[in-house]
């Protein structure tokens, strides 16, 4: 459990000072995964199989963000050509 | 013994691997590292005892998403040189702030639930499942009890797919 | 003691020599059948009928000077073959060769272990291995490896997905994803399951032809095209494990594939007792036969089928094969279901 509260720290920490939005997306990645292994811990210390299924549902969001925050990132480079999420500010004049 | 082992090395390479994630300048390294991590995940899991959940990270996440990373990464990186300086706008100690408050957070919510330890969970929550092995429960338990958000995560990988199919297109 | 540690580390030491060794003449076996096709002879000086070539070749390959462009990345670029190489090596601590046997004294299994996810690890560790080809392909630091390489990946996951969805018709008939669960399954329903599904195997095969990116699949590396694809900058030993962990991913897909659809070590017929005098060939040698026969067809169709240009590959990927894997998923759960 503190793994899991470590890797969430390192994953918001992430979030929080990097400009680049593709590795945004990768610390986003690591805090879902920091639950996961909450989930899979309790699962295993309760010896149920429950924390298991729901981490399964995890993955399966996590991949369903992926794609849809990848096609995102693909289709505003397209137009602005940059990766640097301090110019991504297309709402501002 | 070999278990505290195993799971202290594993959880050290899982922190480390993440840490290097985060701060690496190249991008492309940084997408290696979070493969390795996630492998390290894997290995974390078949020590819990969830092999089915190990396989399914190796094959989804560390085979499939880091991949879709990887080729994005090369698709941006093809004409731009690495990150430059850091931006003096950034409030990374705000960042560093928070992020020491969240953790002290659930640092103080550990010890107090340790201090005062709460009633077992109801039994109910491991009742046996007629079949046994891993991968058949997880199996048993997506199709009967947890059949409807099962059918919602597969229309949301609908939803998603042709999501990212439109986004991703040239011309509409 | 020594059933824990020695037992199953001489079974990996004997598999893994065995494989490399297998790796190395599958490329004199191709270059000679090939060259049959072709009405010619093929390797024939080094040795008798060119036995020794892969021997000649390995030698060559060592000696060759070890070239790393200027601004590739170092760390990437040394890791890339290696990429390639781990996972078509380690798939074989799930494959089973064949069933106990005895020697001095002990009960000895021929599977160096068996998980009860024996499948999906298989099927996990063959999506890692397209890492090495993307590596590859950036580390060079040039165009042409990083577009060829970009195109290999994208093939291979594309494929990925219509093998898995064959494999879980094969884990739908069987019951079990341990690997010999699978044969016992067959050996217990006294039907190879190549027959039960035939759709199944044919997808599985041409699925297995374009993971491995061999003809008619293998635009993204062959000479004409993109002046060498992903490996253009790789020479020596490196080039050398590229090599060889195509040919070792060729034994992977063709041992899995006699395990899955073949039977595994059973021998043909099972349960017809005329034909039992067909037992006195071990089970592992059955295996070994069956496994031959695929990479026989796997060089034969090499020899034969012209090469599939890169769009027309992508369409029978997404368009033909998912789809037929997907019905026949759906077939053989109704038929699954109403036979209970």
């Amino acid at each position: 459990m503190v793994l899991s509260a470590a890797l969430f720290i390192v994953g918001v920490v992430g979030v929080m000072i990097r400009r680049n939005i593709i590795i945004i997306f990768m610390s986003i990645e690591l805090i879902l995964n920091a639950v996961n292994i909450n989930l899979v811990a309790y699962s295993s210390q309760q010896q149920n199989v429950v924390g298991q299924v729901f981490a399964v549902f995890v993955i399966a969001v996590a991949a369903a963000e992926a794609a849809v925050g990848l096609g995102i990132i693909l289709a505003f480079y397209r137009n602005k050509e940059t990766v640097n999420i301090d110019e991504m500010n297309l709402m501002r004049w | 013994m070999a278990e505290s082992i195993a799971f202290y090395t594993i959880a050290a390479f899982i922190l480390g691997f993440a840490v290097l994630v985060v701060t690496t300048r190249d991008t492309v390294h940084s997408v290696l590292f979070l493969v390795v991590d996630f492998l390290f995940v894997a290995a974390l899991y078949v020590l819990l005892g969830a092999q089915f959940l190990a396989a399914i990270q190796i094959l989804v996440y560390a085979g499939g998403i880091v991949v879709l990373y990887l080729f994005v990464v090369m698709l941006v990186n093809l004409k731009r040189p690495p990150e430059e300086y850091r931006d003096p706008r950034r409030r990374s100690v705000l960042g560093f702030g928070l992020s020491a408050a969240v953790l002290a957070e659930l640092g103080l919510i550990a010890f107090w639930s340790r201090l005062n330890p709460a009633p077992p969970l109801a039994a109910s929550a491991a009742a046996a499942l007629p079949v046994t092995g891993n991968t058949e429960q997880v199996g048993w338990l997506l199709y009967t009890s947890y059949l409807i958000p099962f059918e919602i995560a597969s229309m949301l990988l609908l939803v998603a797919m042709i999501g990212a199919i439109v986004l991703a297109k040239r011309e509409l | 003691m020594i059933d824990v540690f020695v037992i199953p580390l001489l079974k990996v030491v004997i598999v893994l020599n065995a494989t490399l060794v297998g790796v190395t003449y599958m490329v004199l076996l191709e270059r000679k059948v090939i060259a049959w096709a072709q009405s010619r002879l093929g390797p024939m000086r080094v040795g008798p009928y060119g036995i020794l070539q892969p021997v000649a070749d390995a030698v060559k390959l060592m000696l060759k000077e070890d070239i790393t462009p200027t601004r590739a990345d170092k760390w990437v670029f040394t890791a890339a073959p290696i990429i390639s190489m781990v996972p078509a090596l380690i798939v074989y601590a799930v494959i089973p060769f064949g069933d106990r046997i005895h020697l001095f004294g002990r009960d000895i299994s021929l599977y160096i272990t068996d998980i009860n996810v024996g499948l999906l690890y298989i099927v996990s560790v063959a999506s890692v291995g397209v890492y090495g080809i993307i590596l590859a392909g950036y580390a060079s630091n040039s165009k042409f490896p990083l577009l060829a390489s970009l195109r290999a990946s994208a093939q291979l996951i594309s494929y990925e997905v219509a093998v898995t969805l064959t494999l879980v018709s094969v884990i739908l008939m069987a019951g079990t994803l341990s690997m010999v669960g699978i044969v016992r399954a067959q050996e217990s329903s006294h039907m190879w399951f190549g027959f039960v599904q035939p759709l199944a195997f044919a997808i599985f095969f041409i699925g297995g032809l374009a993971e491995t990116n061999r003809a008619p699949f293998d635009l993204p590396e062959a000479e004409q095209e993109l002046t060498g694809g992903f490996h253009t900058e790789y020479s020596g030993m490196r080039f050398a494990l590229f090599f060889l962990a195509e040919y070792a991913n060729m034994i992977v897909v063709s041992s899995v594939a006699t395990t899955l659809f073949l039977g595994g070590w059973l021998r043909p017929f099972p349960n017809v007792a005329a034909l039992s005098f067909l037992g006195i060939i071990p089970g592992w040698m059955w295996f070994l036969i069956k496994s031959f026969i695929f990479l026989y067809v796997f060089i034969w169709v090499r020899a034969t089928l012209p090469r599939y240009r890169y769009d027309q590959l992508m369409n029978i990927g997404w368009k033909v094969l998912i789809p037929l894997a997907i019905a026949n998923l759906v077939v053989t759960g109704i038929i699954r279901v109403a036979l209970l």
